[in-house]
């Protein structure tokens, strides 16, 4: 006799409506009476239902791997082991997705065949970090599925102290307003991180993302420690033409209320003629009229990245956003590419060494202050750093002069150097 | 025995293998777009390829029927390909203008709604809840179904002053961002501690450690080693759960929900923020949340009524004030919606500006 489906009037209730039902999917799991899960399906189906009655959570951790690996799997046991014996084991595996999570279904059909030998048959396309996540595993098959997995070409991605799950806007792919090639960057940095993904050893997690402009589709800024940014340094393109055409087709107070009155600095101003006059120079690529006149502006020519580091959420002592520390980097060849690695290193480094246990970038750059992070990583100070300068006269001040002198070291360097070409 | 197989460490696999021919071919020459109807992109590289763009949402937890479905219709009407996006959508590629219609329908007649484009409400971004997570006191999923089931109309429109991004987070510290709206468990009690089990199964420095607010202390309890909370210092968050599970914080009745609003992750026009308290003290009332679900929409139809083109939801009330959002969503303010943490005096208005 095969086991019954459960009884969830809860959940039932979450089966109506036009929006797909996740429920409705787990019952299918569990109703695949001719495939290995249905049983757990149906027993997890009664432990979440018991978590819609009481308002309680029923899974607790504990160590589950793969040879080799000490980070990856996800797992689940469940407090309710003996009333729904058949999910008591109930492991995820992050597996990480290719960069801007692109597949063909050949590749997901076969992942889907490997989840049914065996898993529960749950995917989440995606986690919030960007894995794929296979939920549902008992801690027997881990091993066959994970080594099934990576013989098809999948890896596993991050968990606890050590190298996350990274992600990588479309970007290049099929975004114009891409200004690097997000891919390449995201699999030159987290390709050279694998021990310190596979084998956590970090005061805390890392994470990296990759975002093509500053829509930041991936949420860089704040969701990681090292955010990588598509920017521009030569002025935007403008086909005044297309300007042209967007004012005659939309009109003036159109152009005038949603471009030009909405750039942040001011540096946008419509002529007489009806083309667009740009001030390049109060311009912070903050993309909003290339978003808005996909056809008349682009960015500039001269591209890369600006890099901001220590983004985080709440734990523990809240949010904070990730802050410029290299206002521009040019990524045009390979070495440009190496350059940004290098960086990603020293970064990865200096936390090694500096943080506190269970402490992330952003709180370990706030309690040491930027300035010796800068110093640490080999970073010149940039005005771009700041939101403005100190309002705080609590500061000794008497290495002012030795500080002018860098500044002026610095700022006569590249002048000296054209000077000479 | 043989010996254990090694991993082959091969990390982020290579898009190129799986992309669609359109998108390797143009790789980084991509010229403009336009949205020739919600759901549906369109754009152009500088050779002159144009490639369309149908996307659709999920219930991002989903079983191998719902991801071989979807490859079903990619292959009969979107060329193989498919792509996802950091909310859970699905973009299917096709080469010509034709086999859009098609396709949308193939979509929605499986249930997939087509949208989540433009200025529209995307798809919630989520985290795992009472399905697989040990620490949530509220489920992620079911508060996703709830709410996109409310917002439907949003998503399959683009009637927006400008994009929606929604979070939900089923604890107080982890894994949900910042978004326009965020619907957040806000823990009320401080933990309840088992005092058997603390001895057994926690580190006591690591979770004495993990308090933001130095709240825990060492304490021997009926003669066993254990922990104890400064009631009156604790501020709720929870963050000594998941190193030390006997401090239970989840409550079925004071873990409420809390709604946020105006954070922003992009840097376009304005600069990135965190979102704001506007909401607590919403019970955590599964299956549909219907308390949540009714301010969220009230909250969006204020936005969608009243903000101009292109502000979002932070910098629309950054212009009309506080005091004229907490009257067009009819929520009160109270004490709590004024921070005290470290570094909040900014947070205070020091000018004479005020609104009326
Ligand atoms: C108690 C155990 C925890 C569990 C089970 C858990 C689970 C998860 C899961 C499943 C994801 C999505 C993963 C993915 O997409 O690959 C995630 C993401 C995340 N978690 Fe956790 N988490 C836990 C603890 C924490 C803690 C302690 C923090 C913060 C200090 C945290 C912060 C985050 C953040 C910020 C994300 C999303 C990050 C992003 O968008 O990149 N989590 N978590
Ligand atoms: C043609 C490609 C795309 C264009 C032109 C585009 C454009 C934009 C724009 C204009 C914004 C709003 C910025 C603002 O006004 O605040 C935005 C935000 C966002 N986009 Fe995209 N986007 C594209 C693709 C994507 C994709 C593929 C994803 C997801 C995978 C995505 C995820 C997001 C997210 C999460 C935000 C919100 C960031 C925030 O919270 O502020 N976008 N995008
Ligand atoms: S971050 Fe910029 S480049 Fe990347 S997908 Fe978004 S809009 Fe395009
Ligand atoms: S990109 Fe932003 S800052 Fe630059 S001109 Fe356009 S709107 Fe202004
Ligand atoms: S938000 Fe909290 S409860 Fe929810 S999945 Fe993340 S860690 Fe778990
Ligand atoms: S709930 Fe938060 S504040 Fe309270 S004791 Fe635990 S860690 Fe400290």
């Amino acid at each position: 006799m095969s086991k019954q489906l459960p009884e969830t009037p809860m959940l039932d209730q979450l089966e109506g409506g036009p929006w797909p039902s996740f429920v409705t999917g787990l019952k299918r799991l569990a109703s695949s009476e001719d495939k290995p899960y249905a049983p757990m399906m149906k027993s997890l189906l009664g432990q979440l239902e018991r978590s819609y009655e009481t308002r309680k959570g029923y899974w607790k951790g504990g160590t589950v791997g793969v040879v080799g690996y000490g980070a990856g799997i996800i797992p689940r046991f469940s407090e309710l082991s003996e009333e729904f014996p058949e999910s008591a084991e109930f492991h995820t595996f992050r597996v990480m997705p290719p960069s801007g999570m692109h597949y063909d279904t050949e590749i997901l059909n076969k992942l889907c065949d490997i989840w049914e030998k065996y898993g529960s048959g749950l995917i989440a396309l995606h986690g919030q970090s960007g894995d794929i996540m296979l939920q549902g595993c008992t801690t027997e098959n881990v091993q066959p599925c994970f080594d099934e997995l990576n013989e098809l070409g999948f890896d596993l991605g991050g968990a606890g102290a050590g190298v996350r799950t990274s992600m990588a806007c479309v970007g290049a792919a099929r975004c114009e307003q891409s200004c690097y090639d997000e891919a390449k960057a995201q699999r030159l940095i987290i390709n050279s991180f694998l021990d310190e993904m596979h084998r956590p050893s970090l005061p805390y997690k890392f994470k990296f993302k990759f975002s093509g402009c500053a829509n930041d589709c991936v949420n860089a800024t704040h969701r990681s420690d090292f955010a990588v940014l598509g920017t521009w340094r030569d002025d935007m393109q403008v086909d005044q033409e297309e300007v042209k055409a967007y004012v005659a087709k939309n009109g003036r107070k159109q152009m005038i209320d949603q471009v030009i009155t909405m750039c942040p600095t001011n540096a946008l101003s419509l002529n007489d003629d009806d083309t667009l006059d740009v001030d390049n120079k109060s311009c912070v690529r903050c993309m909003h009229c290339i978003n808005v006149m996909t056809k008349a502006l682009k960015p500039g020519k001269e591209r890369g990245v600006t890099v901001l580091v220590g983004g985080k959420r709440t734990l523990k002592v809240g949010d904070l956003m990730g802050t410029v520390v290299v206002p521009f980097m040019k990524l045009e060849t390979d070495d440009d590419y190496e350059q940004l690695n290098d960086l990603a290193h020293r970064v990865m480094d200096f936390f090694v060494d500096n943080a506190l246990e269970h402490e992330r970038t952003g709180e370990m750059i706030e309690r040491i202050g930027l300035v010796n992070f800068l110093e640490g990583i080999g970073v010149d100070l940039d005005p771009n750093m700041v939101a403005h300068p100190r309002t705080n006269s609590y500061v000794r001040t008497d290495g002012w002069d030795e500080e002018v002198a860098k500044w002026e070291a610095r700022k006569g360097a590249p002048a000296k150097a054209k000077a000479a070409e | 025995m043989t010996e254990p197989r090694r991993p082959i460490e091969s990390g982020v696999p290579d898009p190129f293998l799986y992309m669609h021919p359109l998108l390797k071919q143009n790789y980084g020459n991509w010229k403009w777009h336009d949205r020739p109807r919600p759901g549906v992109l369109h754009h152009v590289a500088y050779g002159g390829d144009e490639v369309w763009t149908v996307k659709a949402g999920t219930q991002r937890q989903m079983d191998v029927y719902t991801v071989r479905k979807l490859c079903e219709i990619a292959d009969t009407f979107a060329e193989g390909h498919m792509r996802f996006t950091t909310r859970s959508n699905v973009e299917f590629m096709v080469s010509s203008a034709d086999k859009v219609q098609p396709l949308i329908e193939a979509l929605e007649s499986s249930g997939f709604p087509v949208g989540g484009t433009g200025n529209s409400v995307s798809m919630i971004s989520h985290t795992q809840g009472w399905l697989h997570c040990d620490i949530p006191a509220t489920d992620a999923s079911g508060v996703v179904k709830a709410l996109m089931d409310a917002m439907y109309h949003e998503f399959t429109h683009e009637e927006m002053p400008n994009r929606v991004k929604i979070t939900t987070s089923c604890c107080q510290i982890n894994c949900g961002g910042q978004g326009d709206i965020a619907i957040n468990i806000q823990h009320t009690k401080p933990p309840v501690i088992n005092h058997d089990l603390v001895s057994k199964v926690c580190e006591r420095p690591a979770v004495v450690a993990r308090c933001p607010v130095a709240a825990i202390r060492p304490a021997m309890v009926n003669g066993k080693p254990s922990l104890e909370v400064d009631e009156k210092k604790c501020i709720c968050c929870g963050a000594c759960y998941p190193p030390c599970p006997p401090m239970q914080i989840n409550d079925p009745v004071n873990s409420k929900l809390a709604i946020w609003v105006g954070g922003k992750h992009s840097s376009t026009r304005s600069k990135p923020t965190f979102h704001k308290l506007v909401a607590a003290g919403i019970p955590n009332n599964p299956p549909r949340w219907p308390e949540a679900t009714e301010i969220v929409l009230k909250i969006l139809h204020a936005y969608k009524d009243n903000a101009k083109a292109w502000e979002r939801m932070g910098e629309w009330i950054e212009r009309i004030g506080w005091p004229r959002f907490f009257e067009l969503t009819e929520l009160p303010f109270t004490k709590y919606h004024i921070d005290s943490w470290r570094g909040s005096r900014v947070q205070l208005n020091a000018s004479a500006q005020v609104h009326f």
